[in-house]
């Protein structure tokens, strides 16, 4: 009957034996540098421990086999875990009621953003359609908020003292204004000191505040956005909570709100009466911006999230702040005395800093990416670099609450002798790295001469 | 301290270093304005094996052979060496790979996957994936807007699309001014409705879904549909199952000239169910349509010794570098899912990846010939389907689903909730995990 819409030939996928497979596969691992194989100081990424337990946990054939529209009624316990996290990340962020769906950041920033557009349609204030971003934001943070439709007016930054430009704030915000996107502390690795007064602007000209918890691991537990100020904020699982990034996802970004927009949160949540746990969908919550995803967002990674906060508690919640925050004064400073150059030398590391290369590059010709490069050899991963965009040769160094003081001095050695190669032999940083399966690739071609697909073999 | 390594001699040299007397003083730029948090709701901290024993006790109960539910979440066999690779360090603790010297490994398995999935769906090019299939899906459809050079508003959906797919389409195309239309579909076959898709006019509509197998579970006939979406100026959005593709006639086959872009869950493919994710979504395209795909795509290249080795490509269409002018916002892929999917697909082969399929369907059609000797029980739709059906029960649904509960099945999913026209049906989902005699309990309890 159903010959006509049958598949000939079959695709060409070759069969190889297991052991095979294994072996080619376990290979491939090898050529990545990890967190559990290196140090990986990666800006804005809260490269963090992952801890073994919560894979353990979430992989119990309970969890590992359950089919997401299993009847919530054989489901109660699995619907605590959520509802608890669900507690703990409004705790944790001084919000008041928190959807874990949205799938990775850049969704709940999508979440966030919309939420803001569905209060003021709702108000029939319709002609909000600018969101303000300062220009040292994420790149996501602009994107997301084309997404909604709004048009994105830049704020500037102070690149001295690292704080928004008031003034320019004042004049930017005005009956148009929908709301701003903030990241406190800033992409600059410091705190946004004038916060409070930031909400009030905005909060004046009738706008609303948004909150990316790109950087929320600098303060877990210290202070809480939802005291700042801010209406509404993401937060980032794989950073924060140490669930695992897995070479790029999946992430997970609960979004969480304040009184004005929870009931505008994308569904489902769960919610709890004295019959026990359920699914609030959209009938219970009339004006959610909606379903993000096809069932409950990346659901193996919040149980996740909600193993390591149960771990951590109270006390390790603010733990995780003090000791990020530790870690990264403390590895400024140690670079600054070798020579590297702070790019707020004032103002305190938050979880992350920034070192700029520029007098380097200028002395030397090495550049932010020869460093990186070089780190490579060493056995470290390469800090994110050339981000933020307003600082030069930057190199944005995050080293987490989880690493050692000997791996952080590690670190500083090798740091060290890369910045006396850069003034004794600049060439040898320029050929880095030698130690990697592959030198640097030829990027260019790869764009010019699109080969994304091959013919897989042994 | 769990995770937290310092000794006190460690913390008392760094602050010393820093210049500072306790870690507090390190918060001294956050003004007095804000306050400090107290947590008072919040737990105090567990130890691991604690932890195990709380969730173990909260665990669901789970059994092979159990779950006839599908709806776009699937019970499917995965071989032990997937995750236990999956989960190495290497792969699990990686980043995404902004330096490709020291990220190898994630980037050729991503350039592998890429390569089947484009063969499975018989496409010429596939991005490195997306959330899920529902959120692939969204993104098919912008893309198909940007491409599109008819300047029409219109995407036409159909009604046997998964409801959530549908929630999900409009909660994110909220913000745009394109409409969407409603497909309906014939309530004999199950199939969406040929005459509907006739009588639409030239260039009225920027894009047409076409789902295989469709929410039913009913295959559709994806030739005719593609002839006349073409000849109609519109593109065709594949919403497709990546399992059924090594039996069924894939999307890049489909009329004279194949879908346009190909999305759908990629869940099958050797990721678990998992309570509903993470799962990863896929997306392939035309190459001349590259530009226009979101997401990552990696590209294979060498250095300057000519070494081989695999790069982030075509980043000028990202958010880090585009802003506000991006082709999306999304700026992750799901990683270690398709890792788990590379993996799955390499150690099955077409020739395993086809035997699955087979067997998914093969064994539907064994509950659908039990079900129909059943008094009471109506196969709902007459096309022919892949590993899911629908029934309709002369009994209450909600009685049946309570009598399977008793016998520890879970009977499928009830479709009055999103389909009023069809009371006391459920869909129900048959993989190749099932046994004859899961079978044979199934149908005697219906009896």
């Amino acid at each position: 009957m159903i010959n006509h819409l049958l598949r000939q030939p079959l695709p060409n996928i070759p069969t190889t034996s297991e052991l095979d497979v294994i072996r080619h596969f376990t290979r491939l691992s090898q050529k990545n540098f990890s967190i559990e194989t290196n140090f990986y100081p990666l800006g804005s990424c809260t490269m963090k421990y992952n801890p073994r337990s919560a894979k353990a946990i979430a992989s119990l054939p309970g969890y590992f086999h359950l089919h997401p529209l299993t009847d919530s009624a054989d489901m109660q316990g699995h619907l605590e875990n959520y509802f608890e996290l669900q507690n703990m990340i409004a705790e944790l962020t001084g919000m008041s009621a928190v959807s874990l769906t949205p799938m990775a950041g850049a969704q709940g920033e999508f979440a966030g953003v919309a939420m803001i557009s569905a209060y003021h349609r709702d108000r029939h204030d319709f002609d909000r359609t600018e969101m303000l971003i300062p220009d040292a934001a994420h790149g996501t943070n602009p994107a997301s908020a084309r997404m909604c439709g709004f048009t994105v007016k830049e704020i500037p930054t102070c690149t001295k003292t690292g704080d928004i430009d008031l003034d320019a704030l004042q004049k930017a915000v005005g009956p148009k204004t929908a709301g701003i996107m903030l990241t406190n502390p800033s992409t600059f690795g410091v705190f946004e000191r004038e916060i409070k007064k930031i909400a009030e602007i905005i909060h004046q000209a009738g706008g609303l505040l948004y909150y990316d918890g790109a950087n929320l691991n600098a303060i877990l537990g210290r202070v809480r956005p939802g005291d700042m100020g801010f209406d509404v904020m993401h937060l980032n699982c794989h950073k924060t909570f140490a669930t695992p990034h897995g070479g790029g996802g999946p992430g997970s970004g609960p979004v969480a709100a304040g009184a004005r927009l929870k009931e505008y949160l994308p569904t489902p949540m769960v919610g709890k009466n004295n019959d026990g746990y359920f699914w609030l969908t959209q009938k219970e919550c009339p004006k959610s911006i909606g379903r993000l995803s096809c069932f409950m967002g990346n659901a193996g990674v919040l149980l996740r999230a909600h193993i390591y906060l149960r771990l951590l508690g109270k006390s390790g919640a603010k733990r995780v702040s003090q000791f990020a925050t530790l870690n990264a004064n403390y590895l400024m400073k140690q670079l600054e005395k070798i020579g590297y150059t702070a790019a707020f030398p004032k103002r305190r590391a938050s979880h992350e800093f920034i070192i700029t290369a520029k007098p380097l590059t200028q002395k030397t010709g090495v550049t932010a990416l020869d460093i990186a490069k070089r780190l490579l050899d060493f056995g470290i991963y390469a800090p994110t670099i050339y981000f933020p965009l307003l600082i030069p040769e930057c190199l944005l160094i995050e080293p987490t609450e989880t690493e050692s003081k000997k791996t952080l001095d590690r670190f500083v050695e090798v740091m060290k002798i890369i910045y006396n190669e850069a003034h004794t032999d600049a060439a040898k940083l320029k050929g880095a790295p030698y130690t990697t399966p592959v030198g640097r690739l030829d990027e260019v071609k790869a764009a010019r001469e699109l080969d994304v697909r091959g013919v897989t073999d042994e | 301290m769990p995770f937290i390594p310092h000794t006190e001699n460690d913390i008392a040299d760094m602050l010393a270093a820093i210049g500072v007397s306790k870690i507090d003083d390190l918060f001294d730029e956050i003004r007095s304005e804000i306050p400090v948090a107290t947590l008072n709701h919040m737990p105090e901290g567990m130890c691991e094996s604690d932890m195990t024993r709380l969730l173990t006790e909260r665990m669901p109960d789970f059994k092979w052979g159990s779950c006839f539910i599908g709806a776009g979440s699937y019970e499917h066999f995965i071989p032990a060496a997937v995750w236990d690779i999956v989960t190495r360090g290497e792969f699990y603790t990686a980043y995404t790979p902004y330096q490709p010297e020291a990220s190898q490994g994630t980037l050729e398995v991503i350039y592998e996957y890429q390569s089947m999935m484009a063969e499975l769906m018989a496409m010429e090019v596939s991005n490195a994936s997306l959330y899920d299939g529902a959120s692939a899906m969204v993104e098919a459809v912008l893309m198909a807007l940007r491409i599109q050079k008819n300047n029409a508003h219109k995407i036409l959906v159909p009604k046997n699309l998964h409801p959530h797919y549908r929630d999900v389409l409009k909660s994110i195309l909220n913000y745009h001014p394109f409409e969407l239309i409603e497909w309906d579909y014939d309530k004999k076959s199950g199939r969406v409705d040929v005459t509907q898709l006739q009588k639409i006019n030239k260039d009225e509509f920027a894009a047409v879904i076409v789902t295989q197998p469709n929410f039913f579970g009913v295959i559709e006939e994806t030739d005719t549909l593609t002839q006349l979406i073409h000849e109609k100026n519109a593109l065709i959005i594949a919403v497709v199952n990546p399992i059924a593709m090594a039996l069924l006639n894939p999307p890049g086959k489909w009329g004279n000239h194949g879908a346009d872009i190909v999305c759908g869950e990629g869940q099958p493919l050797g990721v678990p169910m998992a309570g509903g994710g993470p799962y990863f979504g896929f997306l392939c395209c035309r190459k001349k349509d590259i530009r226009q795909l979101p997401g990552r795509i990696v590209g294979r290249t060498h250095d300057a010794q000519g070494r081989q080795g695999f790069v982030l490509t075509l980043q000028a269409r990202e958010q880090h570098i585009r802003r506000a002018k991006a082709t999306s916002n999304i700026c992750t892929n799901q990683g270690l899912l398709v890792t788990a999917a590379t993996i799955y697909m390499r150690l099955l082969g077409a020739k395993g990846l086809h035997e699955v399929a087979k067997k998914c369907l093969e064994n539907t059609e064994k509950l659908k010939k039990l079900l129909s000797a059943v008094n009471g029980v109506k196969i709902l739709f007459d096309a022919p389907t892949f590993h899911e059906f629908a029934i309709q029960c002369e009994k209450p649904i909600e009685d049946i689903i309570v009598a399977m509960k008793k016998n520890h099945l879970q009977a499928g999913f009830v479709l009055k909730n999103n389909y009023p026209e069809l009371q006391n049906s459920l869909l129900v989902c048959v993989t190749e995990t099932k046994r004859d005699k899961d079978l044979e309990k199934y149908q005697g309890i219906l009896q």
